[in-house]
């Protein structure tokens, strides 16, 4: 009735080997890695969702602003300055409560190194002309193409102000308007601290 | 006579070519020349969406930035754009999530590409288990191997002990 342990037949081991190599062809190799390729894919997609903004003491990402007069100012050629940087719409209601003060702002820094730079957001051009002419804004201001720079410092909407340290370091992040010109003094101030 | 007869002749012949140029103008120009209808304004519009109101798309999006979206639209179209311009400026200005369509290049590929690999190979798979199942032999009930009884060293082991107590 009972079998002796060494009648039971075992797979040589080459054979056993040669059946695991049946089994994984190259195929479901190809497939594996494509599989692994998607979902590291997947996973980069989300890590990039999942950042949070641009917050202080990170490096502010280099962009180019063109602005609606044709000049072209690359951020990283206004290192040694403050560079304060909004992000504005015409559409966009907040942004009117601190559009004159930051051109105040910008005309009392305008000798002391320091840089206002307007990023016009997801803006149709003559209605941002007509906002920059009503507020009598001067310092540069352009369109944000492809929404490039905007989706550099991961903004969530409008108005946002970056305001950046010589070194080109984030030192201030103002999410909504800036309440009154003391404050934009203050931030300013700030980040000329050495 | 004369004249006033080629007068009314002209002035027939004028009134004829109106008549006949009519259906040829543009569709808004039918209705008083303002500039494009709102149909064929949104027509583009349903084929964007604005990055402020994500999900919802251009057509049927009431909010300030989205009208401008639109009137910039009726100006193309006024200015003789084609839908295929007024889009290409519109990916230039805002990028290409503004298409409702993501554009066929890059990693937008795996979009068009991953769909129908992913049928494809589910249908080699199912073919292959279908025929696999189908040449399987019949399972037959293997043979229980037994013994006879005369063989068997524990049984005759156990009679032997019996022979021996009786």
């Amino acid at each position: 009735m009972t079998q002796d342990a060494s009648s039971i037949p075992i797979k040589p081991l080459e054979e056993a080997q040669q059946t695991v190599r049946r089994r994984i062809g190259p195929g479901a190799i190809l497939a594996a890695i494509f599989v692994v390729a998607l979902l590291v894919l997947v996973g980069m997609g989300l890590v990039r969702t999942q950042q949070g903004r641009v917050g202080i003491g990170s490096q502010g990402p280099e962009f180019t602003l063109t602005t609606f007069d044709g000049q072209n100012i690359r951020s990283e050629d206004l290192r040694g300055q403050v560079v304060v940087i909004n992000f504005w719409a015409s559409w966009c209601k907040p942004c009117e409560q601190e559009a004159a003060e930051l051109e105040l702002a910008s005309r009392q820094f305008a000798d002391q190194s320091v840089v206002f730079l307007g990023v016009n957001y997801v803006d149709t051009e003559p209605e941002a002309l007509a906002y920059l002419q009503r507020f009598d804004i001067t310092y540069p201001n352009g369109p944000d193409l492809g929404t490039r720079i905007s989706q550099a410092y991961r903004i969530r909407g409008v108005p946002e102000t970056f305001i950046l340290d010589p070194s080109g370091g984030v030192v201030q992040v103002k999410i909504g308007p800036f309440l009154s010109l003391d404050e934009i003094v203050a931030s300013v101030q700030a980040a000329q601290q050495p | 006579m004369a004249g006033a007869a080629q007068a009314r002749i002209t002035l027939l012949g004028l009134v004829l070519l109106l008549v006949l140029a009519a259906p040829a103008a543009p569709a808004w120009a039918q209705e008083g020349g303002e500039g494009p209808s709102d149909d064929e304004v949104n027509a583009i519009a349903e084929g964007l969406y604005c990055p402020v109101c994500e999900n919802i798309p251009l057509d049927v999006c009431g909010t300030q930035a989205c009208i401008q979206w639109r009137d910039t639209i009726r100006e193309k179209l006024a200015a003789g754009w084609t839908e295929e311009e007024i889009k290409n400026y519109f990916v230039e200005q805002y990028g290409d999530r503004v298409l409702a369509t993501p554009p066929a290049r890059g990693l937008n590929l795996l979009v068009y590409i991953l769909p129908p690999v992913a049928i494809l190979v589910g249908a080699f798979v199912l073919l292959r288990a279908f025929r696999s199942w189908r040449s399987a032999a019949p399972i037959t009930p293997e043979a229980s191997p037994t013994l006879d009884d005369d063989q068997d060293p524990y049984v005759a082991r156990l009679e032997e002990e019996l022979r021996r107590r009786t």
